[in-house]
């Protein structure tokens, strides 16, 4: 099958050549900053986790919101979906594919990263949290593989995929859930240490996976003669809307308990990234009203039935779940955490140039897969119809 | 079995010809044994290391003395940038350093009164839960250590510190302003660093296993005695428990269960 992604269009070509070139910038750009450090990145003494940890946890959102088209269709025999689960397996494969890469431009010493097999320490929620990505990405590299193998030949996959299939739902609960551990267990950084961050990471992930999905099936279905189908959107729509509206809820009920309490700890970070604190105004704040201001938008387009179903509209409210999951999760919710320090003090933090750059490399890298991986599932499915 | 002259140049030559070097060499090919070699080294007799500090005769200058003392033994550079700062023995304010505790009506003079920080050596420390790969943890006589040559720089530990007392090398250390330090490296006798690593205070575990103190105690012992000690919490006839016993200590956020074994008499 892997011949159908080196045999397409110009556009086809054009598109990776471009997403190459910026692959080629961040790698140039990470070469600089190996070669000098971190100090290159808006990284601080106070801020030690910015923008590179802040999209890896964005992203395992991402690849855990596949699970909601494997889920209906698997357990809940939900037919129509099983056109697009591999959609949603493939999205994940390029999602934690992009986790990895930003774990490791975020580490000091890069050489270093064996040690964490040869010296593991079962008590360190990272080592959990790499065995969890990697066993879902082979999970979802192994289920996309044999199933679109099986649909070309026009057979039925294999007895042990659908055992794969079965343990590859709970894992993508799992995978949100120890990266939401990665905070939620820390001592003195308030902002995260909240029994609800598994919650709120799993409601925000199965919101903004699936409304990745739904502007990927659109543009799957402008560029291909494979249509992802008009019934299977308007069901991610509606997964969509339901998830988004637990997130907002999950979030109102932090800002209550906070701002009800009254206890300072748990009220700083959020008057920080919206207000500013002790004087200090907050780089942040645009943003996190933006993002505020997206959720409004998307809850507006999402929750009245006529909106929702007509697919202009729905990918309108969906490109703004994204906006505003991307920014509060991708951004505010790691760098509040630092902001005030252990001292109250506020130090701010913004990405530098080729911080961003860095970035940029990554997400092209997670594009450039994807767009190979949709390639293969739409020449496929395209041979399967004719 | 441990490593000896021997097994150690040949582990070197091979590593050498890999390209492997230092004790990721020996970690490789002889698992284990470099540690049960370092195990040989006599540890300190203390069960549960802990320090006192005593702000009442604590002055400017002599927080300055130890905080040098401490810096030029551990080759810790003047980076000249505050945003990438290491800093292993350092001040903060009152209200800072004990930001619980703050209230409108303090007088200025406490308020912005510098005290000493340090690593607390929490009994149930946190950042050592949190390494992924064993580059910190507690030592039985309650140091918690950290290797700088297995750390990856992955800053969870910093992360999970509640008390800022982790420090990373955004920068290259041995790259650090010439003119800022001239005589870098300060202690020929203490590793140098790698960019891209965490370190922290280690009770100076070099010094202690040589039965020395640590080199800010000493460094405060020269002007003054007994404003900073350094002692064993397990052992009852020790200096800090006597002084534990006799005055009202504080230690830095209690609530959060991690233990400091840091104490100051406010």
């Amino acid at each position: 099958m892997l011949d159908r992604a080196v045999t397409g269009s110009q556009k086809y070509w054009g598109w990776l050549i471009f997403l190459l070139i910026l692959m080629g910038i961040g790698f140039a750009c990470y070469l600089y900053q190996f070669k000098v450090g971190l100090k290159i990145t808006g990284m601080s003494r106070d801020v030690s986790w910015g923008f590179y940890i802040g999209q890896l946890t964005y992203f395992v959102g991402v690849a855990a919101g596949g699970v909601m088209v494997v889920l209906p269709y698997y357990l809940h025999d939900y037919k129509a979906f099983g056109r697009i689960t591999i959609l949603g397996e493939f999205l994940a494969v390029a999602s934690v594919v992009m986790c990895g890469l930003f774990v490791m431009v975020d580490l000091g010493n890069l050489p270093r990263m064996i040690n964490i097999m040869i010296y593991p320490n079962p008590t360190s929620i990272l080592f959990w949290d790499m065995i969890v990505l990697n066993v879902y990405m082979l999970l979802n590299i192994v289920i996309g593989w044999n199933v679109l193998s099986a649909e070309r030949k026009g057979i039925s996959y294999q007895k042990w995929v659908k055992v794969l299939i079965y343990i590859s739902i709970p894992w993508a609960f799992s995978i949100h859930t120890v990266t939401a551990f990665l905070y939620a267990g820390i001592p003195g950084r308030h902002f995260w240490l909240t029994a609800i961050m598994a919650a709120r990471f799993l409601s925000s992930a199965f919101a903004s996976g699936p409304a990745l999905l739904i502007l990927l099936c659109l543009i799957v279905r402008k560029v291909s003669k494979f249509d992802p189908g008009k019934e299977q959107i308007r069901t991610l729509g509606g997964i969509v809307t339901y998830a988004f509206i637990l997130n907002m809820f999950f979030l109102l009920l932090e800002v209550f308990t906070a701002f009800y309490s009254q206890i300072p700890g748990h009220m700083h970070s959020f008057i920080y990234l919206f207000w500013g604190l002790e004087g200090h105004g907050s780089v942040l704040a645009p943003w996190m009203w933006a993002s505020v201001a997206f959720a409004v938008v998307a809850l507006a387009l999402l929750i009245v039935p006529a909106t929702r179903r007509r697919e202009d509209i729905l990918a309108v409210g969906c490109a703004a779940v994204i906006a505003s999951t991307w920014i509060d999760k991708g951004f505010g919710l790691v760098i509040g955490g630092f902001i005030p320090n252990p001292f109250e003090r506020v130090f701010e933090y913004w990405p530098t140039v080729p911080e961003v750059l860095i970035s940029v490399g990554v997400w092209a890298t997670g594009f450039f897969i994807l767009s190979v991986l949709y390639k293969i599932v739409v020449s496929v499915k395209e041979e399967v119809a004719a | 079995m441990g490593v000896d002259r021997r097994g150690f140049l040949k582990i070197a030559g091979i590593s050498a010809l890999l390209g492997l070097g230092g004790k990721t060499a020996i970690d490789f090919f002889a698992p284990g044994d470099l540690e049960a070699s370092m195990d040989a080294v006599p540890l300190t007799e203390g069960k549960r290391w802990a320090m006192v500090i005593d702000m009442q005769k604590m002055d400017e200058e002599m927080m300055d003395k130890c905080i040098e003392a401490c810096h030029s033994e551990h080759n810790v550079p003047d980076l000249g940038n505050p945003k990438d700062e290491v800093k292993w023995l350092f001040k903060e304010e009152y209200e800072h350093t004990f930001p619980g505790q703050k209230h409108d009506y303090i007088g200025d003079e406490v308020k912005h009164k510098n005290f000493l920080l340090l690593c607390n050596h929490c009994s149930n420390p946190p950042c050592c839960r949190v390494c992924p790969t064993k580059a910190t943890w507690q030592r039985k006589d309650g140091v918690v250590m950290m290797d700088q040559h297995r750390c990856i720089g992955c800053r969870f530990c910093m992360a999970a510190c509640p008390f800022g007392a982790r420090s990373f090398n955004w920068g290259d250390p041995r790259k650090a302003p010439k003119e800022l330090n001239p005589d870098f490296p300060t202690n020929l006798g203490y590793p140098t660093r790698e960019k891209g690593v965490v370190e922290k205070c280690t009770f100076c575990a070099e010094r202690i296993a040589k039965g020395q103190l640590p080199a800010c105690v000493e460094a405060a012992n020269e002007i003054k005695e007994n404003v900073l000690t350094f002692g064993d919490l397990a052992d009852p006839d020790s200096g800090v428990r006597a002084i534990l016993r006799k005055h009202y200590t504080i230690r830095r956020k209690p609530e959060l269960g991690t233990e400091p074994n840091i104490f100051y008499i406010v």
